[in-house]
């Protein structure tokens, strides 16, 4: 499975996103506390950015009248027609089984280990002082 | 946390997309419905007079509707997509640079047309009013817009609850090449083919203007016949109800009979719907011809030879054979395409074609159908 | 007589619409009264003008076949040899301002027509029409109904004061479904409200026409508001909408509904997966193409076939002859339509009567 350096880690700070290019695809990448999750950008329903899309919580319900948000900033919505991603998994709300967006393994590696490992540095030099996101493709 | 992107700059995916469209394969793109936005109301005030100034700046807008906005609340503010604000400010449609780079270039459109909604004055209570800031509406059409960009062509306002002062308008306008429609809302005080608006229909056909029917208004009536639904998906789902109201009093009423080179368009209503409303019709005609002999013709016919749709939101049923069937009962000649480009339900020119259209269709409904209805040159 | 259709369930027949007066003797002393001193002696909506042709088949017209039990049974159940009718009474009783008046009109058609028609021919069924007007009284109508299995079902119309998903119905589908009636939607309008969003079309083709879109907008508002969430196993039946409105409006709302799912998040699966357990149509009237030969493609875009009911419509005037189904139907749907889905959708009708 080929790596890809992407970002320094310090790029990509806890509630904020990068968008990168991996090859021919652009991947983008939030950190939501944290974690880091990787997903592919374009939405699979008509192909709006989701890098410029909105995160919300997950709204589900026990009846009509009734609302249950969870999980903060874990859903992105395509800035377009406003589709609901789970950020961790990618999957589409309204249509789970059939609609997704691709995600990828991502990871912080220390730039010592990158300075000496075999990965591709997509984008810019890798130094030993940084932590870099590292992004795995299929 | 930044739950937002930023706001938009020419964004690097857009010049993708210019790429990518001018490699494609070279399709014209003529879009029927193009939404520009006032900045603010500032920016019609140099094209209304000193008392309509005044009377906007202490009354302000009074719609029939009873509030300043939509009695819906969108799902996305000014029900836009997210990526369309403009990085200098304003709301989507107010910037004519990003319409351009994120727009116009992005997707090679030959020609779009305007449909002013908001504040255009359609809707106002104050009939003097009404007629007053949609004039102002479209001059700050012509002079924000169509006159800097050629691309865009403007829509014609007109205050459609008063008759006199609408044909005064088209009067004002008709002969400036900028604008390309007459625009009305299919939301009117009286069904759109009620007497009281023949004047605008007489005005436009003289002109060789078609008559646009943009969804959205009020006439002062709840959006339904049996009351007001209460969420918003209901009032999106339900738009097609009003253009079918549209449709089916302008040709009951007579008016292609009255009026036989009107065209009229209808915007952003889809189109699924015209084929069971059209076999409906017939089957009404057959039977109670006597109620109308002011008819010489089928229902079908006239919607056939007066009638186009623009297509979008495109149809998404799951099987795209249904979708085919339905374009073919309804005319390949018929669509017209329409991004509604900055709306958040936009239809991108390429994407939101079903896979497998056969090219000389998707041209035919980009822009061949629209220069036979549109007067663009 | 006619064999194919032996054995099924007409889902929507008419009574001659009654007269006050003609109700007046089921009412108790205070508005027996009440419709005498008050003159009380029209009660008609403008929805089927009494001459129009649509509002009965000349032959039908010519031998008065709807007025009474005996002559509607003799053009219905035994010209098409079926094995029940449902009556719809259509009289106005949704269009009273008074909850009151609508109350003891609704009781009182509802013994007429168990007296002078159900228990005038065992084939024949009925629908219970409710004070709308105040829904826990109408709940309390179903109450008083639930015992007699004659009733399979409670009627309501196209156009009313609110959308039908509003919470404030809820009665009524909590008692209708605890007693097994179907809940059947009729064209029609109680006129509480001009019949479009643009107001009042001149003409009355215009005014049957707009009946499909009060459907569009009842159906969008049943799901929208979770009725069947709440209520899962209710059974509402579209009667008299024309049927082929059905596909291209799901495809808007569940479209819509994908963008602005969490609006509405009781919403549990997409909008079109409550077709199948919730909503029916009855056949009559079928907008389709006049020639028939694109059936087949119309109801493919049903995606089922549970969904469609048969009915005449009598005496409406929807068809010639004996042509009760659109042309072009398989056998195994034939039979589906003719009696299977009935049989499915009113679970009263398996009850002694």
């Amino acid at each position: 499975m080929p790596r890809h350096v992407v970002a320094r880690a310090a790029e990509i700070p806890p509630g904020s996103r990068k968008l990168v290019h991996v090859g021919e695809r652009d991947i983008v990448i939030f950190n939501v506390k944290g974690e880091l999750f990787a997903l592919s950008d374009k939405c699979p329903h008509r192909g709006g950015s989701l890098a410029r899309g909105r995160l919300t919580g997950v709204v589900t319900s026990s009846g009509p009248g009734a609302y249950e948000y969870t999980r903060p900033g874990e859903i992105v919505r395509c800035p377009w027609h406003g589709w609901e991603f789970d950020v961790r998994t990618g999957r589409s709300w309204c249509d789970p089984k059939r609609m997704r967006l691709m995600n990828y393994a991502v990871s912080v590696e220390p730039g010592a280990k990158l300075v000496e490992g075999p990965y591709v540095a997509e984008t810019f030099a890798v130094t030993i002082e940084d932590a870099y996101v590292v992004v795995e493709t299929k | 946390m930044m739950l937002d992107a930023p706001r938009a700059p020419v964004h690097e995916a857009d010049a993708d997309r210019r790429a990518d469209a001018q490699a494609r394969t070279r399709l014209e793109i003529i879009d029927g419905d193009v939404h520009p936005a006032l900045r603010s109301m500032a920016d019609l005030k140099p094209f209304l007079s000193p008392q309509w100034r005044e009377h906007l700046e202490i009354y302000g807008s009074r719609r029939r509707s009873g509030f300043s906005y939509e009695p819906y609340p969108k799902s996305a503010p000014k029900a836009c997509r997210r990526d369309a604000w403009p990085e200098e400010g304003g709301p989507p449609g107010s910037s004519l640079d990003l319409i351009r780079t994120q727009y116009l270039d992005a997707y090679g459109i030959e020609v779009a047309i305007l449909g002013p909604l908001g504040a255009s004055g359609n809707s106002e209570l104050n009939m003097e009013f009404s007629a007053a800031l949609v004039s102002a509406t479209n001059d700050w059409q012509r002079e924000f817009f169509a006159k800097p960009e050629p691309r865009l062509k403007a829509s014609i306002v007109v205050p459609s609850e008063h008759a006199e002062a609408s044909v005064q308008e088209i009067e004002r306008c008709a002969n400036d090449p900028a604008f390309a429609q007459v625009f009305m809302l299919t939301r009117t005080g009286e069904p759109a083919g009620n007497r009281r608006y023949w004047p605008i229909y007489a005005a436009a056909e003289r002109h060789g203007l078609p008559v646009g029917f943009h969804v959205f208004g009020s006439g002062g009536h709840p959006y339904t016949g049996t009351g007001w639904p209460s969420y918003y998906v209901e009032e999106g789902a339900g738009h097609s109800t009003s253009c079918q109201t549209v449709v089916t009093s302008l040709v009951i009423e007579g008016v292609f009979e009255r009026f036989p080179r009107l065209k009229v368009v209808i915007i952003e209503g889809g189109f699924g719907w015209l084929p069971a409303l059209t076999w409906r019709l017939d089957k009404l005609y057959e039977r109670m011809r006597s109620e109308v002999p002011h008819l010489k013709r089928r229902p079908s016919e006239y919607i056939r030879e007066h009638i186009w749709l623009t297509s979008q939101p495109m149809e998404e049923p799951e099987n795209r054979r249904h979708l085919f069937d339905t374009i073919e009962w309804i005319g390949w000649d018929r669509l017209l395409f329409a991004s509604d480009y900055p709306h958040w339900d936009f239809d991108d020119p390429f994407r939101a074609f079903p896979a497998g259209i056969p090219r000389e269709r998707h041209q035919q409904i980009l822009s061949a159908n629209a220069r036979a209805v549109y007067r663009l040159a | 007589m006619s064999d194919s259709f032996r054995g099924a369930i007409d889902c929507d027949v008419h009574p001659r619409v009654p007269t006050p007066g003609m109700l007046a003797p089921y009412m108790n002393d205070y508005w027996r009264e009440t419709v005498e001193l008050r003159g009380i002696d029209t009660w008609e909506a403008i929805s089927y003008p009494v001459n129009a042709p649509l509002t009965m088949r000349p032959d039908w017209r010519a031998r008065k076949a709807d007025a009474d039990a005996a002559s509607l049974a003799k053009a219905t159940l035994d010209h098409f040899d079926l094995s029940h009718a449902i009556c719809n009474c259509l009289f106005a009783v949704q269009g009273f301002r008074d909850e009151n008046l609508a109350a003891a009109f609704a009781s009182a058609a509802n013994d007429w027509l168990a007296a002078e028609w159900l228990g005038k021919d065992a084939r024949l069924r009925g629908s219970a029409l409710l004070p709308i007007q105040s829904p826990p009284r109408a709940a309390d109508e179903i109450e008083r109904l639930a015992g007699d299995h004659r009733f399979v079902q409670v009627l309501m119309l196209a156009m009313g004061e609110q959308p039908l998903g509003k919470s404030l119905y809820w009665p009524i589908y909590a008692a209708a479904e605890r007693h097994g009636f179907a809940v059947g939607i009729h064209a029609g309008s109680s006129y509480h409200h001009a019949l479009t969003g643009s107001g009042w079309p001149t003409y009355y083709i215009e005014d049957y026409a707009a009946q499909s879109a009060g459907f569009h907008t009842q159906l969008g508002s049943l799901i929208s508001e979770g009725v069947f969430v709440k209520y899962p196993k209710l059974k509402v039946v579209l009667i008299e909408s024309g049927v082929t409105w059905l596909p291209p409006y799901m495809w808007r709302l569940s479209k819509f509904w994908r963008g602005v799912r969490n609006e509405v998040p009781w919403i549990d699966r997409e909008p079109h997966e409550f077709l199948r357990d919730n909503v029916r149509l009855t056949i009559q009237p079928f907008d389709g193409p006049a020639t028939g030969a694109q059936i087949g493609r119309v109801l493919d875009q049903l995606q089922s076939d549970d969904m469609l009911l048969f009915a005449s419509d009598f005496p409406h005037w929807q068809f010639d002859g004996d042509d009760a189904l659109p042309p072009g139907i398989s056998a195994s749907l034939r039979r589906k339509i003719l009696i299977d889905n009935p049989l499915a959708t009113y679970p009263r009708l398996g009850r002694p009567a």
